[in-house]
């Protein structure tokens, strides 16, 4: 167990030290939410003047839902980092050591979780710099940042997975573009639960997506129903964990194919 | 372990890919502290048997050993024994030849000051001292390459695999490779299997080495044992007109003294006792066939005859229908 995670640490610092030494990706990373932000939140304005939207402004709403998106999205990028890698060889000569094979899994895992942090903390800063107010305070934002965290982690060791078996570039391109939006306007990120039609309800309840947002908003509100969000929380690692065991499973798929 | 005895032992290793199948029932056995060559055109079953001796995949049936440890049973052990230099290579090049160095080192369990100074002495070692702290992507070539050997011995493995080294090299870069290879040959112990696709490599680097044909291996000895092999000197006619060939072969039949005569499009092959007695009887031969000659050359047995002999195809011919 200890050397897992000794090897889990080298591999995040040898990611975390790859992307510091790419200053267009870590500009493009940190610009992304804010556009997001910015842009959802100008397109949907009039959405708070609906009947029945609770938030006082659509910015309190919407801003836990891009902090949420942006982790999704990272993690289910992930993948291309394991393609460069199997393609230049890497991934063979760690599978060739007697380096555990769970931290080539959880390495990026780790990383991933750094960088979804960190982007969390612009967006939310940016929110609050807007006018945003999230009354559940520090508590809250911890949960909303640690629930997004662990979202990102399950896409990215899933990712990961579909990137050891697919071995192509254009399948993980494919796959997280047909998954990654439909999962995220399959949820109540950029709007309310109660009016959004009853068949996307009934499918959001199923989408860890949505667990992550319920579980955010609810620890941001000012009485947080702390139930329902232990649940959620207990979901997402749930999933993280499987989501885990099942890419570094793929390591036997993708080295019984070669 | 007693210095003498086999550091890998492959028997009847078989593997199928799809429907290609890879290997069928390839054996061979290497002696501790010798460098031991599989030669072949790509396709021929090396890297797969590389492979599966370092514990990347698994054959299909059969059973292996390196450094005395049972492959299959026990990959893990198997693993901190060997050390492997990919085709692929294996730097990361985003790090710089210290960082792939130190991490890789790291993997193996060297810590703290025993680690820093292997890295440095292998840094040095490979020429790379200077540019150790320049991000791999810069590297040229044959810098990375080093890299790659450095990497493969920083925990001082018993057995190395170098799978075609010097593939995608200059011919100045790959003179340097062989002085390297022969140089880690005989130091330490280390017992070497190189693959090949370069009958030169193999005959300089090889202490014995075994021709991989369609996944099994089709012959095996020092390179002078099978070299030996074939009496007599090369003779080998260049035509001057490719529909030719039947009338040559036939023609060539039929001089005394000549035997293996094989045609692959322009080129002729025959052998003969005596090389320089045989051509004018060769070239009077094919004359009175009404075949036009281009050059003939008569040459010493080399590892190209060899080749031919054992698999009917040459191998710089097969190389260039890759």
């Amino acid at each position: 167990m200890s050397t897992t995670l000794t090897h889990s640490w080298f591999m995040t610092m040898r990611h975390l030290r790859n992307l510091a030494r790419q200053p267009w990706w870590i500009a493009i990373t940190l610009v992304q939410p804010i556009i997001w932000l910015l842009l959802f939140g100008a397109v949907f304005k009039a959405t708070a003047d609906i009947p029945g939207f609770a938030a006082d402004s659509y910015v309190d709403f919407l801003t836990p839902g891009i902090v949420v998106m942006t982790a999704a999205f990272a993690g289910g990028w992930a993948g291309m980092g394991v393609i460069e890698d199997l393609n230049r060889g890497v991934i063979d000569r760690f599978l060739v050591s007697p380096v555990r094979r769970q931290a080539l899994i959880t390495g990026r895992l780790v990383q991933l979780a750094i960088v979804s942090l960190i982007q969390s903390l612009i967006v939310i800063g940016l929110g609050l710099l807007v006018g945003a107010r999230f009354p559940g305070g520090l508590a809250g934002l911890a949960v909303l940042i640690g629930c997004s965290a662990l979202l990102g982690g399950s896409l990215s060791a899933l990712s990961n997975g579909m990137a050891l078996l697919a071995r192509k570039e254009e399948t993980v391109i494919a796959a997280s573009n047909f998954i990654l939006l439909p999962l995220t306007f399959l949820s109540s990120a950029f709007m309310q639960r109660d009016l959004v039609p009853g068949w996307i309800q009934s499918v959001a309840r199923y989408n860890p997506v949505e667990w992550t947002v319920q579980a955010g908003r609810e620890a941001l509100t000012a009485s947080p129903d702390w139930g329902l969000v232990l649940s959620r929380a207990a979901l997402l690692a749930a999933l993280c964990v499987a989501c885990t065991w099942l890419a570094t499973r793929a390591f036997r798929a993708y080295q019984h194919s070669i | 372990m007693t210095p003498t005895g086999a550091a890998i032992r492959a028997r009847d290793l078989t593997k199928t890919y799809m429907d290609v199948r890879a290997l069928v029932g390839l054996s061979f056995s290497v002696e501790a502290g010798t460098v031991f060559g599989l030669l072949g055109p790509n396709g021929a079953g090396k890297s797969t048997t590389v492979k599966i001796l370092t514990t990347l995949t698994r054959p299909d049936s059969g059973q292996a050993s390196v450094a005395g440890v049972d492959v299959l049973a026990s990959p893990d052990r198997v693993r901190r024994a060997i050390g492997l230099v990919a085709q692929r290579s294996g730097v990361d090049l985003e790090g710089t030849g210290r960082e792939n160095l130190t991490l890789q080192g790291q993997v193996y369990g060297l810590r703290g000051a025993e680690l820093r100074t292997r890295v440095g002495e292998l840094l040095e070692r490979f020429g790379l001292a200077e540019a150790a702290d320049r991000v791999a992507r810069g590297y040229s070539g044959g810098m990375q390459r080093r890299l790659d050997i450095a990497m493969g011995l920083i925990h001082r493995p018993r057995v190395l695999f170098l799978d075609e080294p010097t593939t995608g090299l200059d011919p100045e870069v790959r003179a340097d490779m062989w002085a390297e290879i022969a140089h880690l040959s005989g130091s330490e112990g280390l017992t070497i299997l190189l693959t090949t696709h370069y009958l030169e490599e193999a005959d300089r680097l090889a202490d014995r080495l075994a021709i991989v044909d369609h996944g099994r291996i089709v012959a095996e000895g020092t390179p002078n044992e099978l070299k030996g092999e074939l009496r007599g000197d090369a003779i080998q006619v260049e035509l001057n007109d490719s529909q030719a060939d039947g009338q040559a072969h036939t023609a060539l039949h039929r001089v005394p003294g000549i035997w293996e005569v094989t045609v692959e499009g322009r080129s002729l092959r025959a052998r003969t006792d005596d090389g320089s007695a045989a051509v004018p009887a060769v070239l009077q031969a094919l004359e009175a066939g009404g075949v036009r000659v281009a050059s003939v050359t008569i040459a010493r047995p080399s590892l190209d005859d060899v080749y031919l002999r054992h698999t009917g195809r040459s191998l710089q011919k097969t190389e260039e229908h890759v």
